[in-house]
């Protein structure tokens, strides 16, 4: 099939639900363009698509695209994809804007994601807790957080399924290559509901408070491409380090600093790889699992590193 | 994931042979403060390098306040680290371990000039921390992976500091290639038990009794 033929079946599929044209005609108009004016093949396609717009009295964003995919929002890696969702609406937000109608959280086993439905769309509004198939949305990227964005052409079907949302849980690996401050042996704002760390024994929304001991570890794993930032809570760090509460605080009154916790720690787990899974938070894995990612496999590594 | 500025630099992956050839040197904006990179021979920006290798040897070279010098080994050469007063936690790293050992090193790349003009390559350590075989072989075959992948991409239309290193250098990125692919190929040879010290450091160019590094200015 030649190239024309290809793009006139593609118009024809997409204006299948609107318009009675057929691939043939399509074609021959390509033909003109391409063949005769010398008009690039993408210019051509642009051209046709829009007189037939012009024709069924529609908008570019009514077109649909035929076949978008079915994802999940964890998934979502890239901008301006057409996408299909399965997922629960997990909260609304108040919009920022006029032109917005709805905005907020969507989610499923994968974890949530934001969602805009715009004014100009009029499409139905939804309900929270609802579960939803949103087919035919777009997705977005501001500052590397995606979002997903309805459109006119958006079908928005409820379904009557529980959806459990996940936590957006990723896998990193790499050598830890920094413990930043605020690890260690840290003391935590005794105040209900507050669990801010303390600087210098002072909450910054409470002020002077006694302070609760704790232990974590903020650390920076570097796989020589990208570097992410992990927290290990107090169980992770105790596994992490096979230091406990109580000996870092028999460690810290001995020399009567705290600082030598995280020195202690660092000792011990920097420098060395490490695999760990957990729940995104901002720039923040929460380090559920964790493993030694052991010895490594040679052979493969060498068949790999030979294939690139 | 979302980046909020201003972003961790990456600790890139680099054997010693190559990184030894990084002279050249250059920040990406005239901010009194902005980051200055080595360019790697490979055609990559480096602000900071993680390295696990044998630390042969360790001597203070300090005049007046100890100054300490290691000398790590990989397979293709010899990492030379710098560490004093201002990097309190790795010299005193450097003061209390036994060579030979396993050692990770997380560090920025520093260049010295020579009386004669030679440009000599060293590391200023963030840490150094003792680590085991089994870290060093993941190294090696992360860092020939890396490394490969760099030269693979090397001849990429739209790789900018490809075209700077073929402006600076008058190196030929399929050396590093083939060393990073024998520096693996012995691991899988030697399966990796052993202390890499010795046999490693007596092919290297590097390990004679000057020292190549210089000392940078205290």
């Amino acid at each position: 099939m030649s190239e024309l033929r290809q793009e006139a079946e593609a118009i024809a599929e997409q204006f299948s639900d609107h318009l009675a044209v057929d691939a043939d005609e399509i074609e021959e108009r390509l033909e003109t363009l391409v063949d005769e004016y010398r008009v690039p093949v993408d210019e051509a396609r642009r051209s046709v698509t829009n007189s037939y717009l012009e024709d069924a009295g529609m908008e570019r964003d009514e077109l649909g695209r035929g076949g978008s995919e079915s994802v999940l929002v964890n998934d979502i890696d890239e901008d301006e994809q057409w996408v299909d969702l399965r997922v629960k609406l997990v909260d609304l937000w108040e919009p920022r804007s006029d032109s917005i109608s709805q905005v907020g959280l969507v989610g499923d086993e994968s974890g949530t994601i934001k969602f805009v439905a715009f004014k100009t769309s009029e499409l139905p509004e939804l309900t929270e807790g609802q579960a939803y198939e949103l087919s035919n949305v777009v997705t977005d990227e501001y500052e590397g957080s995606y979002s997903v964005k309805l459109n006119r052409t958006t079908q928005i079907t409820e379904i009557d399924e529980e959806i459990e949302v996940g936590d957006n849980a990723d896998t990193v690996e790499g050598a830890l290559v920094d413990i930043q401050s605020g690890s260690g042996l840290i003391k935590r704002c005794p105040e209900d509901d507050c669990t801010r760390v303390l600087q210098n024994g002072r909450c910054s929304e409470h002020g002077e408070v006694e302070g609760e001991f704790d232990l974590r570890i903020k650390g920076v794993l570097d796989d020589g491409e990208t570097v992410t930032e992990v927290i290990f809570d107090r169980e992770a760090t105790e596994k992490l380090t096979g230091m406990g509460l109580e000996e870092a605080k028999d460690m810290a009154m001995d020399a009567l600093d705290t600082t030598v916790v995280a020195e202690e720690m660092g000792d011990d787990v920097l420098g060395r790889y490490y695999r760990v899974t957990g729940p995104t938070f901002g720039r923040y894995v929460l380090v559920d699992e964790m493993e030694d990612p052991g010895t490594v496999d040679v052979e493969t590594a060498l068949i790999e590193a030979r294939s690139i | 994931m979302s980046q909020s500025a201003p972003t961790r630099e990456v600790a890139r992956r680099v054997f010693a042979s190559e990184f030894n050839d990084a002279a050249f040197t250059f920040t990406e904006s005239d901010d009194e403060r902005a980051p200055v990179y080595a360019l790697l021979p490979t055609g990559e920006s480096s602000n900071r390098v993680f390295f696990v290798g044998t630390l042969t040897e360790k001597d203070d070279v300090g005049e007046d306040a100890e100054y300490w010098r290691g000398r790590i080994v990989d397979p293709t050469g010899t990492f030379f680290v710098y560490a004093g007063q201002y990097q309190p936690e790795a010299a005193s790293k450097l003061r209390d371990l036994e060579p030979p050992a396993y050692v990770a090193v997380v560090g920025k790349p520093r260049t010295y000039e020579t009386d004669d003009g030679t440009v000599r390559v060293s590391v200023r350590p963030e840490s150094i921390t003792e680590v085991d075989a089994a870290t060093r072989d993941r190294w090696v075959a992360e860092t020939a992976r890396r490394t490969v992948e760099r030269v693979a991409a090397f001849d990429d239309e739209g790789n900018e500091y490809a075209r700077m290193a073929r402006e600076e250098y008058d190196l030929d990125p399929q050396t590093y290639k083939d060393a990073a692919l024998s520096a693996l190929a012995d691991l899988d040879e030697n399966d990796g038990d052993e202390l890499a010290g010795d046999g490693a450091a007596s092919d290297d160019p590097a390990s004679d009794e000057s020292d190549p590094a210089g000392t940078p200015e205290l």
